[in-house]
């Protein structure tokens, strides 16, 4: 027997070579590097806000002395940091330990506290799950998770990137599950799940983070999915930062004639049945949901769900990654690759329209 | 108490003896397990001296007032050891000696595995082994950051040094000087399947825990004067440690022909052995 086992004597970076010697044909498409663990996911020029969550949290801390900020030595790479300047004595940062960091949040809320627990989001979901689920959620501890590198948001292959967190989350019953779009919604959720009494998942956006929804009149509120603009031909309904690529998606779409609404749905869990039944039940509209997150147990399932259960039944199409391991690479390559990209987006509709 | 803290309180009055409360707590889990006609009744028969010295000797609690802020914390992280502190709440009047017969039936607040949610004095849910030693940490910090003076006491079983995170846990607590935390080790030597060194062996288990910063007894955990003394070591221990005491038990303990029988992780007993088996309990009171 082979110390290979059942796999055959090639690797997949093999097929990743064969690719890059056919794309050295093409001088329109750059080789680009890997980027850095986090990349910004801010188009040059973009409007940007340092650390939404960190700063909103040091603000809220600021007059809640209960809030305290603990992390599994990821404190710098999910803007825990801020609040840890700000809050010295309040941070608690519990060692390369991910199951203990869930665990002693829930004997910190046990006692009347309200930890702020972050890490990435592969490890929270993959790592952690008997431990959120029986030491917290069970027991409805007022724990909130908040985990960077949500979906495809780094380039350095599946061990980052938290492609099916949502349906690990999803599944957990009494679980409310956020997923923001941009630094203002960042802000406003870290507000409102700091009101919010139970356990809480947000994925986190952090470093310098777009600034797009100031632009609309939006506000974030929990268990609400808010219509940022309306259009006849298509509805898209959205979570993260796939509701800025279909803003920028229907932009491109409008020029062309195609009249594209879009729905933000930030809260995956629970989700906002009323608006999303309303809005898709509108006839005519193709509707398509875009997230980033694997095809299975995210957003767009969950709506599919829902609309079918419901007796809604629109022509629908999901945006989503592939129910795979996804390739290591640089950011703008890999969202173009699997079709999130603003462009990708655009095409795929245009594509469906006929 | 060594400490100026005030004498645990109890509900029968301070005359019962330790070894009369050990008794009763297994004559609650016997007639428990009879009600069910099964149970983890050798870990409860095993671990009920550590549980009578830790409810009649070391805790500070109001039997009335399961959640009063100044009791200390006592965590069971083994969660089907239910059966065995189900028996000691009542003994301490926390849970009404009533209720005993509900047990593990529908609609009932005694669970077959302890939940915090279920029952009054129940401070986690435990049945994923490896919980309760995190759990001690964070609320080992919050007494900390609330200036209390409580302690935290974690129940774990020698089948729980298997988990990672019991050791995540050891090592933080050290880290943090945890002086607050005492973690009983029940040390029955039978897991699921089989005895416990041989499914996975724990051995030196005083230098593992000593290497990670705690302040470490082994002792004969059924011996209610030894325990005694323990705990009192514990808590009079002056460095800032936690402290861990490591309970060796026999399982079935006081039950002679229930302590004979060789698998005996979920024992089975027949149902006219339930008699026969408080009987011997009681034999073994009078002697």
């Amino acid at each position: 027997m082979s110390s290979s086992g059942s796999r055959s004597d090639s690797w997949r970076g093999d097929a990743a070579l064969a690719l890059r010697r056919q794309e050295a044909a093409d001088p329109s498409r750059p080789t680009l590097t890997t980027s850095a663990m986090i990349a910004s996911l801010a188009a040059e020029g973009q409007a940007t806000r340092p650390a939404p969550f960190g700063h909103a949290l040091a603000e809220i801390a600021a007059t809640r002395p209960e809030i305290i900020g603990m992390t599994a030595d990821l404190s710098k790479y999910t803007d825990l940091h801020v609040f840890a300047a700000a809050h010295p004595d309040r941070f608690y940062q519990m060692g390369m330990a991910e199951q203990l960091l869930m665990l002693a949040a829930a004997g910190m809320a046990h006692e009347g506290f309200v930890p702020f627990v972050t890490t990435y989001a592969v490890f929270a979901s993959r790592r952690t799950y008997d431990f959120v689920s029986q030491a917290i959620v069970e027991e409805g501890l007022n724990v909130k998770i908040c985990c960077a590198l949500p979906g495809l948001t780094t380039g350095y292959g599946p061990s980052h990137q938290a492609t099916d967190d949502l349906a690990i989350f999803r599944a957990m019953p009494d679980l409310t599950v956020v997923d923001p779009c941009d630094a203002l919604d960042t802000e406003q959720a870290t507000r409102a799940i700091a009101a919010h009494d139970g356990p809480v998942y947000m994925r986190l956006l952090r470093g310098n983070v777009p600034l797009v929804l100031d632009a609309y009149d939006y506000s974030f509120e929990l268990g609400r999915a808010k219509l940022l603009r309306g259009g006849g031909d298509v509805l898209i309904i959205a979570s993260g930062f796939m509701t800025m690529r279909a803003l920028e998606a229907a932009e491109a779409l409008a020029a062309d004639g195609v009249d594209v609404a879009v729905l933000h749905s930030p809260t995956i869990k629970p989700l906002d049945a009323e608006t999303i039944l309303r809005e898709a039940g509108r006839g005519g509209r193709l509707v398509v949901v875009a997230e980033n997150h694997s095809v299975i147990g995210g957003l767009g399932e969950a709506v599919a769900a829902l609309l079918m259960s419901s007796g809604v039944h629109p022509t629908f199409r999901q945006i989503a990654l592939p129910d795979a391991f996804l390739d290591a690479g640089a950011l703008p390559t890999l969202h173009d690759r699997y079709g999130i990209s603003a462009k990708a987006v655009a095409a795929r509709i245009r594509a469906w329209l006929g | 108490m060594q400490d100026g803290r005030p004498a645990p309180p109890t509900t029968a009055g301070h005359n019962v003896s330790l070894p009369e409360r050990a008794f009763r707590i297994r004559r609650n889990a016997l007639r428990m397990a009879e009600v069910q006609g099964q149970g983890y009744i050798a870990q409860a028969l095993g671990v009920a001296d550590v549980l009578a010295v830790s409810y009649f000797h070391a805790l500070r609690y109001r039997p009335g007032e399961p959640r009063w802020e100044g009791r200390d914390r006592f965590l069971l992280s083994i969660g089907h050891y239910a059966i065995a502190l189900y028996a000691a709440l009542i003994e301490a009047g926390i849970v009404p000696e009533q209720e005993l017969e509900t047990y593990g039936s529908d609609n009932s607040r005694l669970p077959m595995s302890g939940m915090a949610s279920y029952t009054p004095g129940m401070e986690m849910s435990g049945g994923s082994l490896g919980l309760g030693l995190g759990i001690a940490v964070g609320m080992g910090l919050a007494l900390k950051r609330k200036g209390s003076d409580a302690r935290v006491y974690n129940l774990m079983s020698d089948g729980e040094l298997n988990e990672g995170p019991t050791w995540e846990a050891a090592m933080s607590a050290g880290h943090w000087k945890l002086d607050n935390i005492t973690c009983l080790v029940d040390v029955n030597r039978m897991q699921a399947d089989g005895v416990s060194t041989g499914v996975l062996n724990f051995e030196p288990l005083e230098d593992k825990w000593r290497a990670f910063g705690w302040h470490v007894q082994r002792v004969d955990g059924n011996s209610i004067a030894t325990l005694v003394e323990a705990f009192d070591a514990a808590r009079a221990f002056a460095e800032p440690k936690p402290r861990v005491i490591i309970c060796d038990t026999k399982m079935a303990r006081g039950v002679p022909f229930l302590e004979t029988r060789e698998k005996s992780h979920f024992l089975r007993v027949e149902p006219h052995e339930w008699a026969e088996a408080i009987a011997a309990l009681e034999a073994g009171r009078m002697a």
